[in-house]
């Protein structure tokens, strides 16, 4: 075991957490935002958003990540340049970039996974507490607001730190779109170094102890919210 | 050449197109897959097994075993063992005096996946067979069947209606997971969709057809495990 290599790739590796770390932070909030509105239009009474809803839920779920990574980052990204005035937009140094892309498809995919358990966890508010709702006047918006939708969060909470660490465990993913996240940086290591074994191995102690500390902090938020059973 | 015909054109089963192409990559997902599964399933009865036989050894490391697997990145798994795999059989026929091998792409994929899926396996099979009424061994137990007997005929019928769903959810992300094979340069339908989309520059056209072939495998795979667990679930009471 040879780790002499770890003081002159410093910044790289660092580079890489803070992208790992990036792609998770950006990733779960918004995807987390879609997801509700995924969840709303699967339960709720209009068909043409039901519809759409189901059929992103079951298109992100049924194909793999990295298909729908590559479909982004070539299909989509090929057809961005012909779009007029985007090229000269301020936008496009972000645009032209693989991270862009990457956070977009994991964006994309968390939300319909997510969504799908919000899903299952509205239908699962008790039909009493929205009755009671309704009976003392509150109207649908304020229903979902103040009742229905913290009530499933709540509910759906258990699975969510089970969803972040499947996020995590997906990120290294985007190193084949040239983003290099901390599995990149290993990869780079490896083909400058020749060491098979020893770039693996950090980054795999570092993956394992960020999924225990995910777990660590969700276990806290969960009895910070009390439930009765 | 207008843009919906050769869009046709490039889809077509005979070489100038590429569908024959993807239509092999889907196909060798498939056996990918298959093989892994069974693989998987193999590794996780033995692992549940282990797990519940109460020799501490045993139980400590399939405890690592499937907590490994199950927090570190299926991409560095993958990798890693496909090297890893390699490299250390070679050192193992090194010291029996035997030439390196070439590890065939298929049996190292079919490996690495399966020894991947083996984990999940193992938590899935360890909980359907808690799940078993106790009452149910005990009165096995009672009649003087052997501990072999008492598995084929008591444990493993009534533990398959409760692993059903999990096995559903594996052949799911087995499915998924193949497409990383991929990266180590297996080429399967996810590889094969690459080739073709650069060897065209039509990258949105072959995702998008690759995409609707893993749809089609994960629908139709769906349905297969729903008539399944009716089947298996016959007789029972519904659940939820």
């Amino acid at each position: 075991m040879d780790f002499t290599w770890i003081p002159e790739y410093q910044n790289l590796l660092l580079h890489g957490v803070f992208l790992t770390f990036l792609l998770l932070a950006i990733s779960v909030p918004l995807g987390f935002g879609l997801a509700i509105f995924l969840a709303i239009a699967q339960v709720g009474d209009n068909p043409i958003a039901r519809w759409i809803s189901k059929g992103y839920c079951t298109f992100f779920r049924g194909t793999p990540l990295l298909i729908q990574l590559w479909l982004i980052y070539y299909g989509l990204g090929s057809y961005l340049p012909y779009i007029p005035g985007l090229r000269a937009s301020f936008l496009w140094p972000v645009l032209r970039e693989g991270l862009f892309f990457a956070t977009l498809a994991l964006t994309l995919n968390f939300a319909a996974y997510q969504g799908e358990i919000l899903r299952g966890a509205m239908l699962a508010v008790p039909k009493g507490e929205l009755e009671a709702a309704r009976a003392v006047g509150m109207s649908p918006g304020m229903i979902l607001r103040r009742i229905w939708l913290p009530r499933a969060i709540r509910i759906g909470l258990p699975t969510f730190a089970g969803e972040v660490v499947l996020q995590l465990k997906a990120t290294p993913i985007v190193f084949s779109v040239t983003v290099m996240d901390l599995y990149g940086a290993a990869y780079k290591i490896r083909q400058d170094t020749l060491l098979v074994y020893e770039p693996l191995l950090l980054v795999t102690v570092f993956y394992v102890t960020l999924t225990f500390v995910i777990t660590q902090v969700f276990q806290k938020l969960e009895n910070a919210v009390p439930v009765r059973r | 050449m207008s843009p919906s015909t050769s869009v046709l054109d490039m889809l077509s089963i005979t070489p100038p197109g590429w569908g024959g192409v993807l239509i092999t990559g889907a196909f060798a997902t498939l056996f990918i897959s298959f093989g892994a599964y069974l693989f998987g399933m193999t590794l996780g009865l033995f692992g549940a097994l282990g797990k519940l036989s109460g020799i501490r050894p045993l139980q400590y490391a399939l405890n690592l075993y499937t907590t490994i697997v199950r927090a570190v990145p299926e991409l560095i798994l993958i990798v890693s063992l496909y090297y890893a795999g390699t490299d250390g059989l070679n050192r193992i026929l090194a010291l029996a005096d035997f030439g390196p091998i070439e590890v065939n792409g298929l049996v190292a994929a079919i490996a690495v996946l399966g020894f991947v899926q083996g984990a999940y396996m193992t938590e899935v099979l360890r909980g359907a067979i808690l799940a078993i009424p106790v009452g149910q061994v005990e009165a096995a137990k009672a009649f003087g069947m052997r501990p072999g007997l008492r598995f084929r005929r008591i444990v493993l019928p009534a533990l398959i209606p409760n692993a059903l769903p999990g096995f559903a959810n594996l052949w799911m992300s087995v499915i998924k997971d193949s497409a990383l094979i991929a990266v180590v340069g297996y080429q399967e339908l996810a590889l094969a969709a690459r080739v073709a989309a650069s060897n065209t520059k039509q990258y949105m056209v072959f995702f998008l057809a690759a995409a609707a072939l893993y749809l089609v495998i994960t629908i139709v795979s769906n349905m297969l495990f729903s008539a399944l667990e009716g089947y298996f679930r016959r007789g029972q009471r519904p659940v939820a």
